[in-house]
């Protein structure tokens, strides 16, 4: 043994991963490691290192850039020892580089040389090493210089380099298709390879290449499938059995291959029908490799065309998948019944009670899969419930991707399914409520449309009835602490569209929430935009309805000078009232907000309180949210007042591309200022507005071409006319009022409604009205877009009788086809549960007799449980000596022949000696080993302690545990004796370090 | 295919990472510390599958398996089977258990090149190579040889003469 030890290690190095084992915290770790770091780069500079020692070091750099610090001083020595003539050094320095350098890494080009010409290698080791450092290191451009060299190996006399040279090649078509698409014929010339080694590796390229173009490939499908039954035949070597099956690996992949060749071409599936039901027939579905196989059928028989016999076969063996007690063939039925429920709908009644459970298992990973299955058979009849479910899961997750997945998922199938527009506004409440900021805010923008437009039938009282709910339910809603933005901006909009629509409300009730909202999310401009919007309508609306409203003090004034402008047209007088109105407050913070879009709405919403109720009634109009809007793009109602402009003194519109070229800029400044605020977007992005005063009275001024104040009344009235049908279409563009910040968010290239800008902005006597005009005939075009959308409606809902049946059966009885609350539905499921269970009962006590019956006649194949419970609790009937047999010793499993009862008895003990060893380290915890051990004690006899003292618990295991506690504890000694050889001590947590991976207990 | 190969002790210590794409040293501790997260705070007795795409982008899944003081983790995309990814890892565990006589993390700690040349023999490019323990053991052991033939130092680790000797 010798102090190198069989780790081939020194201590140091030992030292170092005990020390890092031992770091009780992450900077601990840290400090440890920078140090030794600090030692690796003063010593691998050091000349004259023996070569040993610079392998070791090597080794050391990866390990402590595995632990997440920058080795990359060290780079340059693994690069050089792939030069190294000694195969030990070379591999070593080809591991070190694959694993620190990507494929764009400088030093790349001093390796390409050298894989060159270990690729021309006597050596096959060599080429192996050098193949795999093809694979992670070539690049795009280094493909040429190796491609020649990786091509001839696929010729190599070892099949273990044609292997490795068509994995490369494969890796090199992924990386650049075009470079090696002239040689794609390679894989199918190896299919035919003698190895099947070399055969099972080019099916992975040719999976590749079949997913990219399955028709190119259809003349092999006989090929595969005569592969596949040779496999399934067990014509295959012995060595490639794995659990007793023959080649299982290679079987998968067959199939993932022959269900892409058969997808869609009836003659190409009529030919796999029969090997594909002989192995579902043959499936071993007591090991998880059988299973993982019978799995595959599933898939492939569900993708390719359908065949009734192999359904069939596929829901039988689903069937067994769900009612086994493994999470993961459970997992694997649920996945396999959402293949094949596109085919026939009907499976998944058979199997609502194992879906249900699966639903209410604590595994979250099934609980997800489950919830995948269930989007898939949703439909109207169960839409409640599974929508209602997802919710409920929804509410409690907090991995943000997942939410926002499934948030999705529950707006698409409530979309879609919603059997009322009740239940549809509720659901997205939820929705809104609790996966709040993570919803895509089209969805919102889809709700405000939905409620703007009602289901699309010709039924004003079911829309405004939609409406009212939508406002009752909002108002109910806004108390909530903590509403997420999105949601808030949806409420704003409902409320200042619909608040006031039916009457239940009165203004100053939504007007108050609508204060309440903005005072309460002060933070999110967004909100507070949409807040102040809303109340401009519901003042707006009172106005037009010949109400008076009650505003602000300030604006009495206002309203005193309009009256006396406006003289006859005044119908309304407006009251000083000093009440204190919270809108007050909030209008004068905003009139000062830093935000110039809120400053903007807030003058806004001043100046339109001034106005008399035909203006009103002709920027905001009630309920025009969904008209569409023409729009004049030749701005043709602005003539008149271009004449006069012009008639008076004013200079002529210049083009801009016409203006670009002259010389002086300056003479057209001024005009400029004005006229290319047609362009509006960067001229009212940036500037700040300024307090529209009603013009009648304040004279503007400079004399602006474009100021409205001489404009005749009835040039006023067109064009205001206009004003409003934009104002219209800006509310139809369903981002409704938050306009400006809109246009201003296109101009950053998000593809959100971009709806124009301006248009209710606007005091009408302001001259921003005209720009307003000239950005929707911009935006003409995205506004047919968004009116064509409003074309598409959603697809008629349908009930098909059968299919609610369905549902009903799934989830609550088929005695009540009807849609019920959905706590009904609990009570019925539970009903039916219990029925069906009883029913089921008995087949499952039947099962379980076979499932016994198996147990004694062979041990259960499937290791992979060793160290479940299942084997300690086995029912005393079964003979446990018989069970331990096949579970004891990993090493058995794998040699294929289960019946060796010589060795199995051999084996026996040293298992039992194993669990002694591991109830050792049980204990540890809550004693014995926590005294530090100090260096000599002998650790044996503390190990026969502890499996003493932790014998009697364990009656079958410990009779004869104890006396025969041999060779496994005996190795971990060994183990522990070389590590102690080596200087390093075992102490606290080194216990744990020993324990058999395996977990032979 | 397999994107990547993790195994890592109870503690969320690195063990062994092997990455078939290429990620940057933080990317890959980032990685390493989210697939942790996940898995401490999986139940005992669920199923050994995640969905990663929250850690691991499209597409991704993710298969562990716990053995005693380690985690084993594989990531791969839907061009593999899950229940056949753990299966290899049973195979990558067995194989170790042969190499090094009952494995232990020790064992898995102390040998890490000898690791990646085993993972190397199963996994090649983020492609299965080779699914018998049998057969990849016969690789590991002729490199072993080679590997000493070609130098005085002798590093065919005991555990492997030893298994041999079996």
């Amino acid at each position: 043994m010798g102090s190198q030890g069989g780790f081939g290690q020194s201590k140091e190095f030992l030292d170092l991963v005990k020390s890092i084992g031992e770091a009780r915290s992450k900077a601990e770790e840290d400090r440890i490691v920078l140090h030794e770091i600090e030692t690796l780069k003063r010593r691998i500079i050091e000349p004259d290192i023996p070569k040993r020692k610079m392998k070791e070091f090597i080794i050391r750099l990866v390990y402590v850039e595995m632990l997440g610090h920058d080795a990359s001083f060290g780079y340059i020595h693994a690069v050089k020892m792939t030069h190294d003539d000694n195969l030990l050094l070379k591999r070593t320095g080809y591991l070190a580089v694959t694993l620190f350098l990507n494929e764009d890494h400088d030093l790349i080009i001093l390796i390409v040389n050298t894989i060159q010409k270990d690729l021309k290698s006597d050596n096959y080791l060599v080429v192996c090493a050098a193949l795999n450092a093809v694979c992670k290191l070539i690049n795009e451009e280094t493909i040429p210089a190796v491609l020649p060299q990786v091509i001839e190996l696929l010729g190599h006399s070892k099949e273990a380099v044609r292997k490795k040279a068509i994995m490369a090649l494969h890796r090199f078509y992924q990386k650049s298709p075009s470079s090696v698409s002239h040689l794609i014929s390679n894989f199918r010339k190896r299919l035919c390879d003698n190895d099947p080694g070399v055969m099972g590796a080019t099916l992975c390229p040719l999976f590749d290449l079949i997913t990219i173009d399955a028709n190119s490939y259809k003349d092999l499908v006989i090929s595969f499938v005569s592969i596949l039954k040779q496999v399934a035949e067990r014509r295959l070597p012995k060595s490639y059995d794995y659990h007793q099956m023959p080649a299982p690996f290679i079987q998968i992949k067959l199939l993932k291959i022959l269900a892409l060749l058969g997808s869609g071409d009836k003659q190409a599936s009529e030919s796999m029908y029969t090997v594909i039901g002989d192995i579902i027939r043959k499936g071993d579905s007591s090991s998880n490799i059988g299973n993982a196989i019978l799995y595959e059928c599933i898939c492939c028989a569900s993708s390719i065309h359908p065949n009734s016999k192999l359904i069939e076969a596929s829901a039988d063996v689903i069937a067994k998948f769900l009612k086994s007690d493994s999470h993961n063939l459970k997992y694997m039925g649920i996945d396999a019944l959402g293949r094949l429920i596109k085919l026939s709908s009907q499976i998944a009644e058979q199997h609502q009670l194992a879906v249900i459970d699966c639903l209410e298992d604590p595994d979250d990973t099934l609980k997800r899969k489950t919830f995948e299955l269930l989007y898939k058979m949703t439909k109207s009849s169960n839409v409640e419930v599974i929508v209602d479910r997802m919710i409920e899961y929804m509410i409690n997750i907090s991995d943000d991707h997942y939410k926002t997945y499934i948030a999705s998922r529950c707006v698409e199938l409530a979309e879609q399914f919603a059997p009322s527009n009740q239940w549809f506004i509720q659901t997205m409440n939820k929705v809104f409520e609790h996966a709040g900021d993570l919803v895509n805010i089209k969805v919102a923008h889809n709700l405000i449309r939905l409620i703007a437009e009602g289901f699309g039938e010709d039924d004003d009282a079911a829309d405004s009835q939609l409406r009212s709910s939508a406002v009752e339910s909002y108002l109910r809603i806004i108390g909530e602490p903590k509403l997420p933005s999105v949601f808030l901006q949806v409420i704003c909009w409902v409320l200042g569209e619909y608040g006031t629509a039916d009457g239940k409300h009165t203004a100053s009730y939504i007007t108050g929430k609508l204060c309440d909202i903005a005072e309460s999310y002060s933070d999110d401009e967004t909100v507070k935009a949409y807040a102040t919007s809303a109340l401009m309508k519901v003042y707006a609306f009172e106005i037009a309805a010949g109400r008076k409203v009650d505003m602000l003090p300030e604006f009495s004034l206002t309203v005193e000078i309009n009256k006396i402008s406006f003289n006859g047209h005044c119908a309304f007088v407006y009251a000083l009232e000093e009440h204190i109105n919270p809108c007050q407050s909030l209008i004068e913070e905003l009139l000062a907000s830093h935000s110039t879009d809120l400053q903007q709405r807030a003058y806004e919403l001043q100046a339109l309180v001034g106005l008399d109720r035909q203006a009103v009634e002709s920027i905001i109009p009630r309920d025009a949210s969904c008209e569409d809007i023409e729009v004049d793009k030749n701005l043709s109602f602005l003539n008149g007042y271009v004449q006069q402009s012009l008639e008076r003194g004013a200079q002529p519109y210049i083009p801009e591309d016409v203006r670009a070229g002259m010389e002086d800029m300056s003479n057209f400044r001024g005009q400029d200022k004005h006229e290319s605020s047609q362009h509006g977007l960067r001229f009212e992005a940036y500037e700040l507005p300024k307090a529209p005063t009603p013009s009648k009275v304040t004279p503007v001024s400079h004399a602006s071409p474009t100021d409205l104040v001489p404009v005749p009344e009835t040039l006023y009235s067109r064009e205001t006319h206009h004003i409003s049908s934009v104002a219209s279409a800006s509310e139809a563009g369903s981002s409704g009022l938050k306009l400006r910040l809109d246009g201003v968010q296109r101009k950053w290239g998000r593809p959100t409604y971009s709806s124009p800008t301006t248009s209710n902005t606007s005091d009408s006597s302001s001259q921003k009205p005209v720009n307003g005009v000239t950005q929707v005939n911009g935006a003409s075009a995205v506004n047919s877009k968004t009116r064509d959308s409003y074309g598409s409606k959603k697809p008629p809902v349908e009930i098909s009788p059968e299919k609610q049946k369905l549902a009903g059966l799934l989830f609550g009885g088929s005695s009540q086809p009807e849609k019920r609350p959905s706590a009904s539905h609990k009570v019925s499921k539970a009903n039916t549960n219990a029925a069906d269970r009883s029913q089921e009962s008995n087949t499952a006590i039947v099962s379980n007799e076979v499932a016994g019956e198996k147990t004694n006649h062979q041990p259960p194949p499937d290791l992979l449980d060793l160290g479940e419970p299942t084997v300690t609790t086995a029912p005393p009937s079964v003979d446990p000596f018989k069970q331990l047999e096949g579970l004891l010793d990993p090493s058995l499993s794998s040699t294929t022949d289960y019946s060796a009862g010589a060795s199995a008895t051999t084996k026996a003990p040293d298992f039992m000696a194993l669990y002694g060893e591991t109830t050792t380290t049980g204990i540890s915890a809550s004693g014995g080993y926590s005294i530090p051990v100090s260096g000599e004690v002998n650790l044996l006899s503390e190990l026969s302690n502890a499996a003493v003292s932790s014998s009697p618990g364990e009656t079958i295991v410990t009779s004869s545990s104890h006396p025969v506690k041999g060779p496994n504890a005996k190795d971990s000694l060994e183990k522990d004796s070389l590590v102690r050889q080596l200087g390093v001590n075992p102490s606290t947590q080194n216990p744990n370090l020993f324990r058999d991976l395996l977990g032979r207990e | 295919m397999i994107r990547a190969v993790l195994v890592m002790n109870t503690q969320g210590k690195p063990r062994l990472a092997k990455f078939y794409e290429c990620q940057s040293v933080e990317k890959q501790q980032e990685l390493i510390r989210n697939v942790f997260s996940v898995l401490c705070s999986r139940a005992e007795n669920v199923s050994n599958f995640v969905d990663a795409q929250s850690i691991f982008g499209q597409d991704a899944r993710l298969v562990y398996k716990h053995y005693a003081t380690l985690y084993f983790v594989f990531i791969f995309d839907s061009s593999e089977n899950e229940l056949a990814m753990l299966d290899l890892i049973q195979v990558f565990v067995e194989t170790l258990d042969k190499c090094f006589r009952n494995v232990c993390e020790l064992d898995v700690v102390y040998n890490y090149s000898k690791m990646h040349t085993i993972l190397d023999e199963i996994i090649f490019g983020g492609q299965v190579l080779e699914t018998s323990s049998t057969e990849v053991i016969k690789a590991i052991e002729e490199i072993s040889k080679l590997e000493a033939a070609s130098n005085s130092i002798n590093l065919v680790p005991k555990s492997v003469s030893a298994w041999r000797a079996r």
